[in-house]
């Protein structure tokens, strides 16, 4: 039973930590058409700024690591966004393409940086101890990943359908050209947008260092599987994105444990069901 | 056109005497960029021809050598009976991976192809009963078709060149056919195509599943070539550098994988003598090609050719 129960936290973390990488993903897409290939590679270079912050000011707590990372890979995507992908608009293969190539780039400059070896990130000490419920025994930083999480859909799904900047870019998504028509600041929205999305990714991957430490691959391990609940999800939703993450994180988890062979191929199955019956995705309005 | 013909002829005759002249450095370089040219040009069918980037495509290749080496090694089965299941079953994958991925199309179809395929390297590091995992499989020895002995690399570098050409014959007979003008027509005005009675969906499948098919060729000249197979040859970053050469080439032209592919591996070769960081380069490589040169080298020397001629 307590395997049951723990293995069902940590497919909850993990889908926690999924939906922090693949909403942002999904958002970029969702506005601008672009699959973002570097995206991984922002959250791999989210944790491994949190850890060298976290070795060179020690005292830094896991969260203000996780918000200064998160501030530097925000800087980091709208720079690339408004000086880099912004020159081939509307070239899609290009785009993709050049986030490929930066994504290469920046995943070996990482290894480049701070070697091969997995650097761990210590979890704040009042979480490092695990909480007993109901006679069984959690991991205190799991439960507050998947609490952070939850809040982060939150807080999406207010900024997104409460606001008016939410307004504008659902706007954007729907159709770019009447938004424009109408005087919504296209342009100014995706880098917004983009910047937000890298933040989330840039804090996603400091929040994962204590569960999965930054190290060589993290990103090659990670945009997969956003990919898959964003093609599960249905691109431009965050309620997709969330549903697909921990549907994904739950599938992961469990296939790791129990069939750690065949893993990848059950990871696999749901991606294809949805395919073949809603090829938008779950809650997706548009074609991928 | 009389000039075409007598550089064709040229540079025939010069990759037949390549492995005469040069030495055993040279000419393994020269089968690697083969194997690459052959892995591009299947590519090529999709991107170019089809207008469907995937970014996959080492699923296939790796497949087919894994299929290989496993067969081979752990069953004992004979060189040949080995390469037709591993066609045959990279044929099969292909048709399988191109119905769930042309549901889409566009970038969805790139996302498909590329998560799949990393479904294929996760099968490769996890099943370590069937892969060996990270070990990889070891202990392959090159066959000996009509008792002609493949060991040296002179000889496998001349199979390698007739297997090469073979497949960019039939893929040149091919784009040149009805089939590979519909298959542009899907590319081109999809729509269209569907109004005059052509099934879209049908013709795209097939060309995914050709091009499946001859990077499965690729494939066994890979893991013939290396003895060796590791499940990095199924990481993006193959499907990657087979992308790049036929970006950097010129998509949709039957040069520019020739040209793109050869670059991509003598600058990969050459780059690590001096350097280790060769996805660093390899990824500024895409953005500068990207950004200077987006349609590739062929059609860019072509233009600049037709302007001299004006």
């Amino acid at each position: 039973m307590q395997f049951w129960v723990a293995q069902t936290l940590n497919s909850l973390a993990f889908g926690g930590l999924l939906f922090l990488l693949s909403s942002g993903f999904s958002l970029i897409f969702g506005l601008m058409r672009l699959a973002n290939l570097t995206h991984g590679a922002l959250f791999m270079l989210g944790a491994y700024i949190g850890a060298y912050l976290m070795r060179a000011f020690p005292g830094t707590s896991l969260w203000m690591a996780a918000l200064a990372s998160g501030i530097a890979v925000a800087v980091f995507g709208g720079l690339l966004e408004r000086f880099v992908l912004r020159r081939l608009a509307g070239n899609a293969l290009g785009q993709v393409l050049l986030t490929l190539g930066i994504a290469f780039i920046i995943s070996d400059g990482c290894l480049l940086v701070f070697g091969g070896d997995p650097i761990p990130l210590s979890t704040p000490r009042w979480l490092a101890r695990p909480v007993f419920l109901w006679g069984f025994i959690f991991p205190a930083y799991r439960l507050a990943v998947v609490v952070l999480a939850v809040c982060a859909a939150l807080g999406l799904h207010i900024l997104l359908d409460r606001t008016r900047l939410g307004a504008m870019i659902r706007a954007g998504v729907d159709d770019m050209a009447m938004a424009r028509a109408v005087g919504i600041p296209v342009s100014a929205i995706f880098t917004l947008v983009f910047c937000l999305g890298s933040a989330i990714a840039g804090a996603g991957g400091v929040l994962a260092g204590p569960i999965l430490s930054a190290y060589p691959g993290l990103d090659g391990d990670m945009l997969p599987l956003a990919l898959i609940v964003v093609i599960l999800g249905g691109v431009g939703s965050i309620t997709g994105a969330f549903v697909g993450s921990f549907i994904i994180g739950a599938i992961y988890t469990f296939g790791i444990a129990l069939l750690p062979d065949l893993a990848y191929v059950i990871l696999f199955l749901p991606m294809i069901l949805v395919i073949a019956i809603r090829p938008n995705g779950l809650f997706g309005r548009m074609a991928v | 056109m009389r000039t075409r013909g007598l550089y064709t002829a040229v540079s025939l005759i010069s990759l037949i005497v390549l492995p005469f002249v040069a030495g055993d450095f040279y000419i393994n370089l020269a089968t690697q960029v083969l194997i690459a040219v052959v892995f591009s040009a299947s590519l090529n069918i999709l991107v170019g021809y089809a207008g469907l980037s995937s970014l996959g495509h080492a699923a296939f290749l790796g497949f087919a050598a894994y299929i290989c080496a496993g067969t081979t090694v752990t069953l004992g089965l004979p060189p040949l009976v080995a390469a037709v299941l591993a066609l045959a079953g990279t044929t099969l994958l292909a048709a399988i991976f191109g119905a769930i991925a042309l549901r889409a199309s566009g970038l969805g179809f790139l996302m498909i192809t590329l998560a799949l395929a990393q479904v294929v390297w996760g099968l490769a590091y996890r099943w370590v009963g069937l892969t060996n995992g990270d070990n990889g499989l070891t202990g392959l020895t090159r066959p000996h078709p009509f008792g002609l002995s493949l060991d040296s690399p002179a000889a496998f570098y001349l199979a390698t060149l007739l297997i090469t050409g073979i497949a960019l014959t039939v893929i040149a007979i091919l784009v040149g056919s009805a089939y590979g003008v519909s298959l542009q027509g899907t590319r081109d005005q999809p729509r269209r195509m569907a109004a005059l009675g052509h099934n879209v969906w049908l013709v795209r499948w097939t060309a995914f599943i050709i091009a499946g098919f001859w990077a499965g060729v690729a494939g066994l000249l890979y893991v013939y070539y290396q003895r060796y197979i590791h499940p990095s040859v199924l990481s993006m970053a193959t499907s990657a550098e087979g992308l790049l050469g036929v970006i950097a080439g010129g998509s949709g032209t039957l040069a520019g994988p020739v040209v793109g592919a050869a670059l991509v591996v003598i600058l990969k070769n050459y780059a690590s003598i001096y350097i280790e960081r060769w996805n660093m380069l390899l990824g500024a490589v895409f953005v500068l090609i990207v950004l200077v040169m987006p349609d590739g080298i062929v059609p860019g020397v072509r233009r600049l050719l037709a302007r001299r001629d004006r």
